[in-house]
This record gives C-alpha cells, structure tokens and sequence, in this order.
C-alpha cells in the first residue's frame, strides 16, 4: 500500500522524476564510461601484446611494463639474445608516441613476422619505399585512410601501402631504419621482443638474461599482460576515485533538491498521513522508498546510456580509444547511486518527519 | 462520569509563536457521552480546532485533563499520541483533505494500512457503510475527478475505516453547496443512528447545528455552560 502511494507520487511528478532519475543515470553512465574506458584501453593494449606471439620482453631500464619506453637499447643486444639457449628469435621495435594515445611503430617486416607470423591485409601489402606506413583496419576506419593515402606523423608524409588486421602490437608500422633515421636515433630500438623453441624454458630464459642485464626489465608475456590493470596506470585509480567523489556530491545534490522541493510541495500531504496516524519514521519509509526508486531508475538509465556510450566510443574513435562493457562495475555504481540518493534525502525527509502536522494541515 | 467516551477538564492550550504565548484554549471542560452526535459552535479562534487537534492527538495539551476512550491523553509521549490518532480517532476536515495522487479506494486502503498494516480486502459492514455513503461507484477515481460533497464522503469513509471510537469533523460541511451538505449530514446521523458512531462536529450553520443531538457553545478557548 505504502509503495502504492511512493508509486504514485513518482508519477505524479513524471517530469521531475524523470530528470532527477536521468541526473543520477548520467552520473552512473559517467562513472561506467570512465571505468569502461580505462579497461577497455587496456584490454586493448594487452590483445595486441598477446597477438605478437613473442615468449619474453626486453624493455630498457626505468620504464614499466606498460610505459613506453624510450629508444636506449642497442640493436646489437638482439645478436646476444640469440645466443641465448631456446632463444630462436630476437626482434626489435621502435615505439614513438605521437599526439594523443596514438603512437607510431618501427618494426623490421620480414624479422618481425617471422616472429609474429604474416600480417593478415585487408588491402596493399608489405612496405615498398622508405616512407610506406602499414595501418590496422580500425585506424582506416576511424580515420578514412586507405592503400594510397598519406598520412602526416613527426612532420613527414607516410604512404600508406598495406592495411591488416587489428591485434598486433601496434597500429601504424614504418620500416624500424626510417623511424631510426627520422628520430636521429640509429641502432637502437625501445624493446626486444624474444622466442623460444620452447616456451616452457621461459622462467629459466628470464632468470639467466637477468643474471646478465639485471637493469633490464624483461617480462614472460603472461607477466607483462597482467601489468595491464588500472592499478599500473599512474593516476588512473585516483582519476577514476575522483569521478566517482563528484558523481557522489552531484547525485547527493540532485536528489537533495529534488526531495527538498518534494517535501515543501507536499507538506499538506504529509500533516494528512500523520492524522491518519503516521509515525515520524512512516513518513521518513515513505521518502526513501521514493529516493530508492529514483535511485533505481537512474542506475537502470545509466547502464542503458553506458552501452550507448560504448557502442559510440567503439564504433567511431575506436582506433583511439577503446571501451568495454564492465558488469562488475554494476553493483558498485548501484550502491554509489543508493549511497549518493539516500545522503540526498537525509536532510529533507527528517524535516518531513519532525513536521508539526497543524501546521502542516494549515498550510496553503 | 465515567461513562463519558470524552471527559474534558480544565483544559490550557498556549501556543508559542515566537516570543509570543497565545493562549486557544483557557479552561475548557466538556463530557460526551458515548454514541452521542455533539456539535461544536462558535465564533472564529474561539479554540474549536484546537480542541479537535488535542482530542484527536495531534497536538500537546499545555495543561488539564483529557481522557479520549478511557486513555489519559496528557500524559501520552509522540508515539502514543500516534497510537491515538490510529485506533481511537478520525478526522474530517473542511478541506476534505484526501492524497491527491490516490484514487478515493486507495485513500482508504492507506488509512487502513497506515492504522494497522492491514491489506486485503475490506470487510462486508465497510463495504455497507460505502453504499450508505453512496461512493460505491466512485472508488477508482482520483480525488480531483470527484464533486466536493463525493471528497467529504469519501473522507468520512477514509475516517471511518479503521472503527474509530470517535469521529471529529471539523466543518466537514463549510465547503459545500446545500444539497452536498445535506447529504453529507444525513451520512452522519445516519451513522450515529444506525451504528452509534460517536461523532463531534465543529460548525458555523445553525442547521448543520440542529442534526446534532447537542449543541455546546465555545468563546474565549472555553465551553460555555448551558
Ligand atoms: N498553530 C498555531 N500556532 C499559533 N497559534 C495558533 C495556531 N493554531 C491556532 N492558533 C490560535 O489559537 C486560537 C484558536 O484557534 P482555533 O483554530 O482553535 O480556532 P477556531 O475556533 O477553530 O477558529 P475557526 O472557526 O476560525 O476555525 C486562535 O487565536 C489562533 O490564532
Ligand atoms: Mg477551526
């Protein structure tokens, strides 16, 4: 009976409610996005990590597994890695960022796929002159650049030749001695990528290499993929903290207002339940019955909003950003929304409850 | 007289507007014997809805002794004043007063629930009192679709639905054109007459007046002898 009269006043206002829910949902889809994002970048990242195929990275000193890192190591160091015992392979790259989260990468073609195994082209194929770049189906679809096109990165005009599949290691590949030559940076490449006859000697091929460069970090690829985790990102944790603080205080004050006007609009109403013999806390059930609605309505609104976020971020800027679906964020952002809406209703359902109900009869 | 459903003794009310004490009632005693239809007239701010609200357990008594059913009601704490208002008594109100988000069943049905967390269907003599009341046919609908007159029945029922002891209506006719009024009088003596409803009704008509079995006077937060 109760939540038929909660129902009702809902309804009654279907226009406020419906806003206050949207409010709280756009403060859901917020965080979700926010969340959605960080994962689904890393996620990203750890695909095409895991597409290389290689068995151990090498990355130079003073970068972590999911930093890029600057280009200090000698290309001579892949001759000593192939000396190595179970090394069959030892390949470099040359990761420079670009503007943005996109960077660009120098792979030597015919070493780097006879680690990783062949591009798959969707078009062109393999580089033909010292400016040719190679681009992931996504990057041509987000950015509309095909075999024949040109596309300008650290102040030179790149053809493209050759569009592949997405799931690589990188988006844009440029032959390794032309990025070399571009940056003024011959004979060094940024990580070592390593295969092994035999994958499982990878410990025992860890544990001797960093015997012999033990200011290197050199990682099993299951090791570097569980690097890729939103605790690894320097600040993202506490950006993600902080999304979440404000989605708090904003939904704390929308409800707030909400309920607030509610009360004052309803005051008659409410000295009638207390005649009718409404306890104080009747009257408090009765609010937050109605703030849990609303707090409902907007965690449903914004996991709605939040696969739309996710459709859009995917469809359209998917070659810069990445997104995924996070259903265990749900709950969270369910008990964020019932925490933020029931703070809301706090001041305005007690000055409801401790209302005098004369005064509250005579009220206009 | 104990066997007085109402006994009213020297009954102070001061309301504190402020730094100001504005005294409604100063003195005021009164006896209603169960099953009696009592009419309450006088000039305005005489206390008469002061009076109402105190028997009816929504405000305090300053001091005096009220007893509503036997209860001693100055010495009731907030919870058992809203114990009072669930068991003992209904109110009806010039302004109807019916939740206007509720159709005139669903105003009932949340007085019943409110009362006694009781849902389900209502029983066969309510059910009579509704065709008494002739708004049988009206329950599914908002208040804001229904006469005046069909509100005031409405709230009458609403009132009535948990077996009050006593019925306080406070000018339950004031808002009314005659016929309405004359039909909501009519319920009200009907209802004392055919179920002893004790009722208490405050009015300024001297013929909503003359339904009543009694009519005591009020002037200067005192009942006036008679
Ligand atoms: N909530 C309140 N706060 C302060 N003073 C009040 C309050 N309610 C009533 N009064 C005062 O108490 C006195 C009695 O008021 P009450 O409403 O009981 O009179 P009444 O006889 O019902 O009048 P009316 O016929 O106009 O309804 C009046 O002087 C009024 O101004
Ligand atoms: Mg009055």
């Amino acid at each position: 009976m109760i939540n038929r009269l909660v129902f009702e006043n809902l309804r009654h206002r279907k226009v406020r409610t419906g806003l206050s829910a949207l409010s709280i949902g756009f403060q859901v889809t917020m965080i979700l996005a926010i969340v959605g994002l960080s994962q689904g970048m890393l996620k990203d990242s750890a695909d095409r990590a895991k597409g290389v195929g290689a068995d151990i990275w090498v990355k130079p000193p003073s970068t972590s597994a999911i930093q890029l890192s600057s280009a200090t190591m000698p290309e001579k160091m892949l001759d000593a890695f192939m000396l190595q015992p179970h090394v069959i392979r030892a390949v470099g790259s040359y990761t420079v960022p670009l503007s943005g989260l996109s960077t660009l990468t120098g792979i030597d073609y015919q070493k780097f796929t006879g680690l990783s195994g062949p591009f798959k082209f969707v078009e062109g194929g393999p580089f033909q002159g010292k400016f040719d770049v190679i681009v992931d189906r996504w990057y041509q679809e987000t950015y509309h650049k095909g075999v024949g096109d040109t596309v300008k990165a650290l102040e030179k005009e790149w053809h493209v030749c050759g569009v592949v599949e997405p799931g690589k290691l990188a988006r844009m590949f440029v032959p390794l001695a032309t990025l070399q030559d571009v940056m003024s940076n011959p004979g060094k490449v940024s990580q070592a990528l390593l295969k092994l006859d035999n994958p499982k000697e990878t410990f025992a091929v860890i544990s001797a290499l960093k015997v012999e460069l033990p200011e290197y970090k050199i990682y099993s690829v299951e090791e570097l993929v569980s690097q890729f985790s939103v605790e690894n990102v320097p600040g993202l944790k506490a950006f993600i903290n902080v999304i979440v603080g404000l989605s708090i205080i904003v939904g704390f004050l929308v409800v707030s207002l909400t309920m607030y006007t509610t009360v004052l609009e309803r005051t008659r109403e409410i000295g009638i339940l207390k005649a009718l013999g409404a306890s104080p806390g009747d009257i408090m059930g009765i609010l937050v019955r109605e703030t849990l609605l609303l707090a409902a309505g907007g965690w449903f609104a914004g996991i709605l909003l939040s696969f739309g976020a996710n459709w859009a971020i995917n469809h359209f800027v998917r070659a810069s950003i990445q997104s995924v679906i996070t259903p265990d964020w749900w709950p969270i952002v369910a008990a964020i929304a019932v925490v933020a809406s029931l703070l809301g209703a706090l001041y305005p359902g007690m000055r409801a409850a401790r209302q005098d109900a004369i005064e509250a009869l005579s009220y206009e | 007289m104990s066997d007085s459903i109402i006994s009213v003794q020297d009954l102070r009310k001061v309301y504190r507007v402020g730094e100001l004490d504005v005294a409604a009632l100063r003195g005021a005693n009164l006896e209603v014997p169960k099953g009696e239809f009592l009419a309450i007239v006088g000039p305005s701010g005489s206390g008469k809805s002061t009076l109402f609200y105190i028997l009816g357990g929504l405000a305090k008594p300053t001091s005096g002794k009220v007893a509503v059913g036997g209860e001693d009601l100055a010495s009731l704490t907030d919870s058992g004043r809203t114990r009072l208002r669930r068991s003992k008594v209904g109110f009806v109100f010039q302004r109807y007063n019916l939740l206007p988000t509720l159709t005139a069943l669903g105003n009932i049905e949340i007085a019943r629930y409110i009362a006694g967390r009781q849902t389900g269907p209502l029983d066969k003599s309510f059910l009579e009192l509704l065709r008494l009341l002739r708004i049988e046919n009206r329950l599914d609908h908002k208040p804001r679709a229904l006469s005046g007159g069909e509100q005031q029945r409405v709230a009458i029922a609403r009132a009535l639905v948990n077996h009050p002891a006593i019925l306080l209506a406070d000018e339950p006719t004031g808002n009314l054109d005659t016929e309405n009024a004359t039909a909501v009088l009519d319920v009200l003596r009907d209802l004392n007459e055919r179920l002893g409803q004790t009722i208490l009704m405050i009015t300024h008509n001297p013929e909503a007046a003359a339904y009543a079995h009694r009519t005591v006077r009020m002037r200067d937060g005192r009942v006036l002898d008679n």
